[in-house]
């Protein structure tokens, strides 16, 4: 087990460049999640940690040991693939052995090892099987098997449940979050679905165009999105954005007047706002309201019906359409006109560059602690 | 009414192409054993069952030499060449280097010469190499012959098996060699048995450098020693004895393929469909 730690890697595909400059620092036995849209550099990212593919600038230590120029296995690391990348013309045992073989381990070494992990993973009855016989799940948690035999410094995951379907999905995260309670090893997983990423990670790492955008713990990156893009990104369905300028600004909150007119208060840390500057207002569909009377007013264009939510699609009286998330059935009818409140609390205002006024939410962790007391 | 004429065409068409493509074979069959004047007779129905034409084939001269010979010099080759086209196909379909597109290119083109052209100057090659009037000097012109195809083929393959699993065996720790050995190899035997046997046959028939590079008739491989038998005189044509080690040297042929068949089946077929 061992930390991750990148300096300024850069990578570039001939002269475009895929990674620009990441810092990250991965602590022993942490959890982290990569996620970003597709082609954003999460995957590149994570085959440099495994030493798939060469950092063209930049330094990465593992264990505090600098491994630019070192071979995959001599970073002593595991992967996951996406494809579970078993060997078809071996059985699941053979599979799970070839690393260790190759390593010049004796046989009864090998044997032990591999049915320690076969036993952690319910492997036990398949092991003479090859994969083909084998079921999604089951060769999932075969390439899961292959990388816990080598006991890695750190174990990578490249979008390893993203083949399966929803309801083992569930099931192998769920196994997969108690693997990393049980091993207490340091593990990077890449994925581009959110619910994975809130429940799997400890810190999350969102990437946009071979950047960083933010790194932090899922419920920070959901409170306290830095910029517009992590707002957006984080949280399903979407942020809802709404152009206006600033008319009121204090250190306590911004007053927001939209392009239609209603004026939104938001409790966020005003005192770098100027009055008259553009900005946009940023609330949660599960953060919006509809009322009786204030906010601003919309007509209802689809009504989604899930059961235990509903989402309104309401077009705004500039034309602009936003997500409404409410519990149990909706009461609004399609076509009608209704009113929307915006929590002042909830509310997320960003400047013309993206960036967030930072919002007046208590201390989450301090909270946490004050509650566990 | 009108299915069952449908039908009977069918089956026509098929007796018809049946009959086109075996008749050679057959009559091949049936003249080798005939001997004396029933050679002469034109009768398509087997009208003797002599077998003096089989043992006068190995009598007259050293045709069980000739068989070994060719047997010899056609697994070397097969063997020579899957050894390197199986490595140069893991460089050509697995490793990004300049040029890798052009090379393929060369490879390709080099097998479309016809073996005429080349002829004159591999002559010079075996005589520098020394190995003139012998068996590595069959082998060497036929490696160079069937070496473009195999790689060829060779590389399509390769390129089809997914790039993942290679890098889950560098993940486990395994170098090229072993990737190509442990991993590629069995993955591959359906495209190896295809592309060997055909190495293989091509081998087998080659004549003009087996005619070329030989002198005497202990090192000739069986196309050339059929091609050269000669009768009591030189106005005889043994026909009864060609027929006979024709049909003598085709047999291993059809009996590596009904072997191999399932494998050939798969092997063609193989990378078409995501298994």
């Amino acid at each position: 087990m061992a930390d991750v730690n990148l300096r300024n890697a850069i990578k570039e595909f001939g002269k475009t460049r895929i990674i620009h400059g990441v810092d990250l620092d991965i602590k022993d036995g942490e959890f982290v999640v990569f996620v970003g849209p597709s082609g954003c550099g999460k995957s590149t990212l994570l085959r440099l940690i495994a030493g798939l593919e060469d950092i063209t600038a930049g330094e990465l230590y593992i264990d505090g040991e600098l491994v630019n120029q070192k071979s995959p296995k001599e970073r002593q690391i595991a992967m996951v693939f996406q494809s579970y990348a078993l060997y078809p013309h071996m059985n699941v045992y053979e599979n799970m052995a070839f690393g260790l073989e190759l390593s010049g381990g004796s046989k009864e070494e090998v044997k032990q090892k591999v049915m320690e992990a076969a036993r952690i993973l319910e492997l036990e009855p398949l092991l003479e099987r090859k994969p083909k016989q084998l079921s999604g799940g089951q060769r999932q948690r075969v390439a899961i098997g292959r990388a816990i035999v080598r006991n890695p410094k750190v174990f990578l995951f490249d979008e390893p449940l993203s083949n399966l379907d929803a309801a083992l999905r569930v099931q192998m995260r769920i196994e997969i979050a108690k693997l990393h309670k049980d091993m207490q090893a340091t593990m990077v997983y890449v994925t581009h679905d959110q619910v994975e990423a809130m429940t799997l990670a400890d810190r999350i790492v969102v990437l946009n165009a071979g950047r960083v955008e933010q790194v932090g713990s899922p419920l920070e990156l959901y409170h306290k999105p830095r910029n517009k893009f992590v707002a957006g990104f984080i949280g399903s369905p979407k942020m809802n954005f709404l152009e206006g300028t600033v008319v009121d600004a204090s250190a306590t909150s911004i007053t927001v007047q939209l392009i239609d007119g209603a004026s939104v208060c938001a409790n966020v840390d005003g005192s770098k706002a100027e009055v008259g500057q553009k900005v946009s207002l940023g609330i949660r569909p599960e953060h919006l309201s509809v009322t009786e009377s204030g906010g601003f007013s919309g007509h209802v264009d689809v009504i989604e019906e899930l059961g235990e939510s509903h989402f309104l699609y309401v077009r705004t009286q500039s034309g602009e359409v936003i997500t409404v998330q409410g519990t149990g059935d909706a009461k609004a009818k399609r076509g009608s006109t209704c009113q929307l409140a915006v929590p002042s609390d909830l509310a997320h205002v960003f400047d013309e560059n993206g960036l967030a006024f930072s919002r007046h939410l208590k201390d989450l962790a301090a909270e946490k602690l004050a509650a566990q007391a | 009414m009108h299915k069952k004429i449908k039908t009977s065409l069918f089956y026509a068409l098929v007796a018809l192409i049946v009959v086109v493509s075996v008749f050679p074979f057959y009559y091949a069959i049936i003249t080798s054993f005939r001997g004396g004047t029933e050679l002469f007779s034109a009768s398509v129905l087997p009208n003797s069952v002599n077998i003096r034409n089989y043992i006068s084939i190995f009598e007259e001269q050293p045709f069980g030499t000739n068989i070994l010979n060719s047997i010899l010099v056609a697994t070397t080759v097969v063997t020579i060449s899957l050894a390197l086209a199986v490595t140069a196909s893991y460089a050509l379909a697995r490793i990004h280097f300049k040029g890798r597109g052009l090379l393929l290119m060369t490879i390709l083109s080099v097998s479309m010469f016809p073996q005429v052209a080349i002829l004159s100057g591999m002559f010079e090659l075996i005589r520098a190499l020394g190995i003139y009037n012998s068996l590595p000097g069959l082998i060497v012109p036929n490696t160079v012959l069937t070496l473009p195809f195999t790689v060829w083929v060779l590389t399509t393959f390769m390129k089809e098996l997914p790039k993942e699993l290679e890098e889950a065996a560098i993940v486990d720790g395994a170098s090229p060699f072993v990737i190509v050995r442990r991993v590629f190899l069995p993955l591959m035997w359906p495209a190896l048995v295809t592309t060997g046997l055909l190495a293989f046959i091509s081998a087998w028939n080659e004549f003009l450098f087996a005619l070329t590079f030989t002198l005497v008739n202990e090192v000739r491989t069986v196309p050339v020693a059929i091609a050269l038998m000669s009768g009591a005189s030189k106005y005889e044509l043994p026909w009864g004895n060609i027929m006979a080690a024709s049909v003598v040297v085709t047999v291993p042929i059809v009996a590596l393929v009904l072997i191999f068949q399932r494998k050939i089946v798969a092997g063609l077929t193989a990378g078409a469909v995501k298994g």
